[in-house]
C-alpha cells in the first residue's frame, strides 16, 4: 500500500481495501427475525403515542411495532408506507434519537428507547426485497403534474400523485435521482446502493416519468412547465453553498463539504478518493458531521470540527456528536476561522476563540492555528436557481401550509421551502401533503371528483 | 440459616424440591445429575407393568407456547410413561436410592384397574428400597385412551378402590396424583382419603392443544400431518394449579390431609406460595426441562433467604400458613374500599391505563394536558386493570379510603366494620347478623 494515514497532503489510499470495506459497512446493521420480534416486544403500544407525534410523517409506530411483533412484516411495512413511501430511507437516515425514539416513554423510563428505526428498517426491507409494487393507481384522471428535483420531497409528492391517477413528469439536475439520499447522506447509513433501489421501487408503481440532467437554470422554465401542466411542485432543495469569507478561503484544498460527501457516495472505489492527512471541517451540522466522520474513515490522520458556538448549539445531534467523537473526530467549539493559510495549498487555519455576549458572538481575541492539508465548509446550503417570480421567506421558497407558493398552480417542498427543518422525513412529509392538495386542487374544478381512497383509510 | 430439610408423610429430603414424575426422572442417569445438582427428590417416570415396553411416537412430543424472547410460558407433552423395560428401570431406582439414601425417591405407578396387575408390580417396587409410590391418576394423554391416567383419576370411585388395593398390598407410602382435568377437585381429594392415601399430588397436565400450524391445518405438536391433546404445564398452568392447591387443602372433609404441590413452578418464590396455600412440598418438572437441574440453586437459597426474612425456622413453618385468608367470595369484605393512584413522578406517560380504563372498563382515568393521567374518584371502581397494564411497578398502586370518608363514586360513607355479601341488604337470601 502506497498511502497510510500519515502520507502527507491530500491522497488516495490511506487504507486498504478490505479496512475501508469494514469502515463503511452498515453503521446499524439489520435486525434479524429475532432480534426484530424481541425489540418489537419491547414496546408497549402507548395510547396516542408520543412517538408518533413526534415523526413528522406521523407513522402509527405502535401499529406497525405490533405487526412485526405477530409476525406480519410486510402489514408493518403497509403501515409505514402508508404515510411515508421513503420510509426505507427514513429508516436509516432520520435522526431518530431527536424524533420519535427521544420521545419513546422507555427512552424517558430507562434511557433505552424502543428500536423504532432499525424496526421500521426490518418491515421496510421485508416488503421490499418482495417483488413488485405494493400500490396500484387509480383510475387514470387525464392531468399531467411537474415534479422538479427528484428527493426526497419530489419522490414523495410524485408516488402520491401517480397513486392518485395523475401523469407525472420528474425534471432532475443530477445524473442520477435521488437528491440527498443519493448524494447527501453519509455512506455508511445507506450502504449496497440502497438509494437507488429505493428509487427504482418506488417507480414501480408506474405513471411517473423521469428525466434526469435538466434543471431550472438550463432548460426549464417555470411558465413552459405552468403551461405544460395542471400543476407544478418544486423540490429543488439547496444547491448552493454558504462561502467562507476569510482570507485564503480560495486556495486549493479548501472544499465544499457537500461536494466531497456526493463525491464519496458515487466513488465506485473509495481507495480511489483522496482525503487529507489533517482534516478541518469549520460547521456544526449534519454534514459537518458526516464530512469528518468519512474523512476519518477514508483515513485521515486528524479530523476536527470547529464550531463557532457551544455544543448545545450544533444542530447535529448529541448522537451524532458523540459518533463522531468515537470515531477519533475531535470537535472544537466556540471557536471561528479568522485566516486560511497555506502556500499554494491550504497548510493551517487559524481560528480565533468567540464567546455569546450581550451583542451576540463576540471574539475573546485568543487565537490557535490547526494544521489543516483539507478544509471543509459546512456552513449551511442556499437556495438557488429559484424562478424570480417565487416569492421568498428567509432564503427559501414561501409557501403556506399547504405547500402552495406566491404562483398559483406552483405548489413547493422540502429543503427549498420555507419552514422546514432540513430533514428528510420533513421533505417527505411536505411532498406528500403537497401531493394531496394538489390533487384536490386539479380535480375541484371537474363535475365527478374521482375519489381515490388514501392508502390507510 | 432456615432449615429446609422436609419431611412428608415420612419420606426425608434435605429440601421441599422434588423432580415431578415426567422425562428428566425417566434414567439413572438423570437422576443422579439431578441429586449432584442439589434436589431434594424425585418422583420416579411413570412405570407400567410388564411385558413388551410401551411405543411412543417418533414425531416431535412437546408442543410450547412462548412469551417474548421465545420464553417458554407453557409446554404440552404427548410422551407416555416410560418405555424402558420395567426390569430396567426397578434396577436403576435401586442403584439410585443405595447411592442417595438422603434424597427422596418416590415411583410413580400406572397399571391397569385390576387388583392383579398392582399386586404384581408393588412388591417389585418395594424391593427396591424405594420411600413410596405415586399413583398416576393424571396423564390425561394416550394412556387415558387404554383406561388408566387421567381416565382413572375422573372416576372418584377407581381413585378410592386402586388406593385401597395399594394400601392393602403395600407398607409404601402411596401418594395419589391427580388430574386437573375435572369440575371439582376436591372430590378426587376426597376420594384419595377415602381409599387411604397417605397424600395427594397435583396438578397433572391439563388437556391442551398449544397451536395450530397455519400452513398444515394441522394441531402442533404434529406427527405427519395429524395433532391429538397433549398436557399442558409450565409458568402457564401456575394459578389453575394453586387454586386447586387451595381448595384442597381448605376443604374440611380432606383437612389435614398432604399435598405435594405441582404445576408451574419455575422460582423459589413460586416454591413458597403453594407452600402457604398447604402444600408440603412442591414438584417441579418444566423448569428444569426449560433451564436444566442447575434452577435448584436458586429455589434453595431464594426460599432460605425468605424464610431468614420473615423469621420462618422450618418448612412446616410456612405451610399452609395463607390457607387460612383463603375463602369463597360471598365473605369478602364489601365495606373495604380502594382507589387507584398513579404517581407522577414514576409515570413514564405511556397512557395504557387511560386505554384499558377508557375502552374496556370505567372511564375512571382522565387524559389531561402534558400527557398527564389521572385518576376520576367518582367513576373508579378499583378494579386494578390500570395496575395490571403499567409497565411500571408500583406506579399506580390502590389506597384505601379511611372509613368515615365520602366514596365519591357511590356517595356513601366508607364503614368501618366488616360487612360481606350473606348480611347485604341487596342479597334476597341475607341472613340477619346476630
Amino acid at each position: 500500500m502506497a498511502n497510510n494515514p500519515l502520507t502527507p497532503g491530500i491522497a488516495a489510499g490511506r487504507h486498504s481495501s478490505e479496512v475501508l470495506d469494514r469502515n463503511f459497512a452498515d453503521l446499524h446493521p439489520p435486525l434479524d427475525r429475532h432480534e426484530a420480534l424481541v425489540a418489537a416486544d419491547r414496546c408497549y403500544f402507548c395510547h396516542d403515542a408520543p412517538c408518533v407525534t413526534a415523526c413528522p410523517t406521523t407513522i402509527d409506530i405502535p401499529l406497525f411495532i405490533r405487526q412485526i411483533a405477530t409476525g406480519t412484516s410486510e402489514a408493518a411495512a403497509r403501515t409505514i408506507f402508508d404515510q411515508n413511501i421513503l420510509g426505507g430511507m427514513c429508516a436509516r437516515a432520520c435522526p431518530t434519537e431527536t424524533l420519535c425514539e427521544e420521545a419513546c416513554v422507555r427512552e424517558v423510563a430507562e434511557g433505552r428507547p424502543v428500536e423504532i428505526g432499525r424496526l421500521q428498517r426490518f418491515a421496510t426491507d421485508t416488503m421490499m426485497a418482495r417483488e413488485g409494487h405494493p400500490y396500484g393507481r387509480a383510475e387514470k384522471t387525464g392531468k399531467r403534474v411537474a415534479v422538479v428535483g427528484a428527493g426526497p420531497a419530489g419522490l414523495a409528492c410524485a408516488h402520491r400523485l401517480a397513486m392518485h391517477g395523475h401523469e407525472v413528469f420528474v425534471f432532475d439536475a443530477r445524473l442520477r435521482p435521488g437528491g440527498l439520499n443519493e448524494y447527501g447522506i453519509a455512506s455508511y447509513k445507506t450502504v449496497d446502493g440502497f438509494a437507488q433501489a429505493e428509487v427504482e421501487w418506488l417507480l414501480g408503481i408506474g405513471g411517473i416519468k423521469m428525466e434526469q440532467g435538466t434543471r431550472l437554470s438550463d432548460g426549464l422554465d417555470l411558465d413552459a412547465l405552468i403551461k405544460d401542466h395542471d400543476a407544478v411542485f418544486l423540490g429543488i432543495g439547496l444547491a448552493g453553498v454558504n462561502a467562507l469569507r476569510v482570507e485564503g478561503a480560495e486556495l486549493p484544498g479548501v472544499d465544499d463539504a457537500v461536494d466531497f460527501i456526493a463525491e464519496l457516495r458515487q466513488a465506485e472505489d473509495l481507495s480511489n478518493l483522496a482525503v487529507g492527512r489533517n482534516v478541518v471541517v469549520v460547521g456544526g451540522g449534519m454534514t459537518a458531521i458526516d464530512a469528518a466522520v468519512q474523512s476519518r474513515l477514508l483515513g485521515a490522520e486528524t479530523a476536527t470540527i470547529v464550531y463557532r458556538r457551544g455544543r448545545d448549539r450544533m444542530s447535529a445531534s448529541r448522537y451524532e456528536q458523540d459518533l463522531a467523537t468515537s470515531k477519533g473526530v475531535r470537535i472544537v467549539t466556540n471557536a471561528r476561522p479568522v485566516r486560511v493559510i497555506g502556500n499554494g495549498a491550504v497548510q493551517e487555519v487559524e481560528f480565533e476563540y468567540t464567546r455569546d455576549g450581550a451583542g451576540g458572538l463576540e471574539d475573546t481575541g485568543e487565537t490557535f492555528r490547526l494544521a489543516a492539508d483539507q478544509v471543509f465548509k459546512a456552513i449551511g446550503q442556499t437556495l438557488e436557481d429559484a424562478p424570480d417570480a417565487l416569492e421568498i421567506d428567509g432564503g427559501k421558497i414561501k409557501v403556506d401550509g399547504s405547500g402552495r407558493t406566491s404562483v398559483p398552480g406552483v405548489w413547493a417542498g422540502g429543503d427549498c421551502a420555507s419552514g422546514g427543518d432540513d430533514l428528510t422525513v420533513t421533505a417527505v412529509a411536505e411532498g406528500r401533503d403537497a401531493a394531496e392538495d394538489m390533487h384536490n386542487a386539479i380535480l375541484a374544478g371537474r363535475e365527478m371528483v374521482i375519489e381515490t381512497p388514501r392508502p390507510g383509510e | 440459616m432456615a432449615n429446609l430439610a422436609c419431611e412428608f408423610v415420612g419420606i426425608r429430603s434435605p429440601n421441599p424440591f422434588w423432580l415431578a414424575s415426567a422425562p428428566p426422572t425417566d434414567k439413572e442417569y438423570n437422576v443422579r445429575r439431578a441429586f449432584e445438582a442439589g434436589w431434594g427428590g424425585v418422583v420416579w417416570k411413570t412405570l407400567g407393568e410388564e411385558g413388551p415396553p410401551i411405543v411412543n411416537v417418533n414425531g416431535p412430543r412437546y408442543g410450547a407456547v412462548w412469551g417474548a424472547d421465545r420464553r417458554l410460558l407453557g409446554l404440552n407433552n404427548i410422551e407416555l410413561i416410560t418405555d424402558r423395560p420395567l426390569e430396567t428401570n426397578l434396577q436403576e431406582i435401586k442403584t439410585v436410592k443405595r447411592d442417595y439414601p438422603d434424597r427422596a425417591v418416590v415411583v410413580s405407578l400406572m397399571v391397569p384397574c385390576v387388583e392383579d396387575a398392582w399386586k404384581a408390580i408393588l412388591p417389585l417396587v418395594e424391593d427396591t428400597g424405594a420411600d413410596g409410590i405415586e399413583l398416576n391418576f393424571g396423564c390425561p394423554h394416550g394412556m387415558s385412551e387404554r383406561g388408566m391416567g387421567s381416565a382413572v383419576g375422573q372416576v372418584p370411585d377407581y381413585i378410592e378402590m386402586v388406593t385401597r388395593w395399594c394400601k392393602q398390598i403395600t407398607r409404601m407410602p402411596v401418594i395419589v396424583k391427580l388430574t386437573p382435568n375435572i369440575t371439582d377437585i376436591r372430590y378426587p381429594a376426597r376420594a384419595s382419603r377415602a381409599g387411604g392415601a397417605d397424600a395427594v399430588s397435583l396438578i397433572n397436565t391439563v388437556s391442551s392443544i398449544t397451536s395450530v400450524n397455519l400452513d398444515t391445518y394441522s394441531p402442533e405438536p404434529s406427527i405427519d400431518g395429524k395433532g391429538t391433546h397433549g398436557g399442558f404445564c409450565g409458568p402457564a398452568v401456575k394459578p389453575i394449579a394453586l387454586n386447586m392447591v387451595a381448595q384442597i387443602a381448605s376443604d374440611p372433609e380432606s383437612e389435614g390431609l398432604p399435598i405435594s404441590g405441582i404445576g408451574g413452578v419455575t422460582t423459589w418464590r413460586d416454591a413458597a406460595e403453594f407452600l402457604t396455600l398447604g402444600a408440603g412440598n412442591v414438584q417441579v418438572c418444566t423448569a428444569a426441562m426449560t433451564y436444566g437441574f442447575r434452577i435448584v440453586q436458586e429455589m434453595i437459597s431464594g426460599l432460605g433467604d425468605w424464610m431468614d426474612e420473615k423469621g420462618h425456622a422450618s418448612v412446616d413453618d410456612i405451610v399452609g400458613r395463607a390457607v387460612p385468608n383463603f375463602t369463597d367470595w360471598q365473605y369478602l369484605n364489601l365495606n373495604y374500599v380502594t382507589k387507584a393512584r398513579i404517581d407522577q413522578d414514576l409515570c413514564i406517560g405511556c397512557g395504557r391505563c387511560f386505554a384499558v380504563c377508557e375502552d374496556t372498563s370505567h372511564q375512571a382515568i382522565a387524559m389531561n394536558p402534558g400527557r398527564k393521567f389521572e385518576v376520576i374518584d367518582e367513576e373508579c371502581v378499583a378494579c386494578n386493570l390500570c395496575i395490571n397494564v403499567c409497565p411500571v411497578e408500583d406506579c399506580i398502586t390502590m389506597e384505601e379510603l379511611a372509613p368515615g370518608t365520602v366514596d365519591p363514586r357511590t356517595g356513601q360513607d366508607v364503614v368501618a366494620d366488616y360487612g360481606n355479601w350473606t348480611t347485604h341488604p341487596n342479597n334476597p337470601g341475607a341472613c340477619a347478623a346476630e
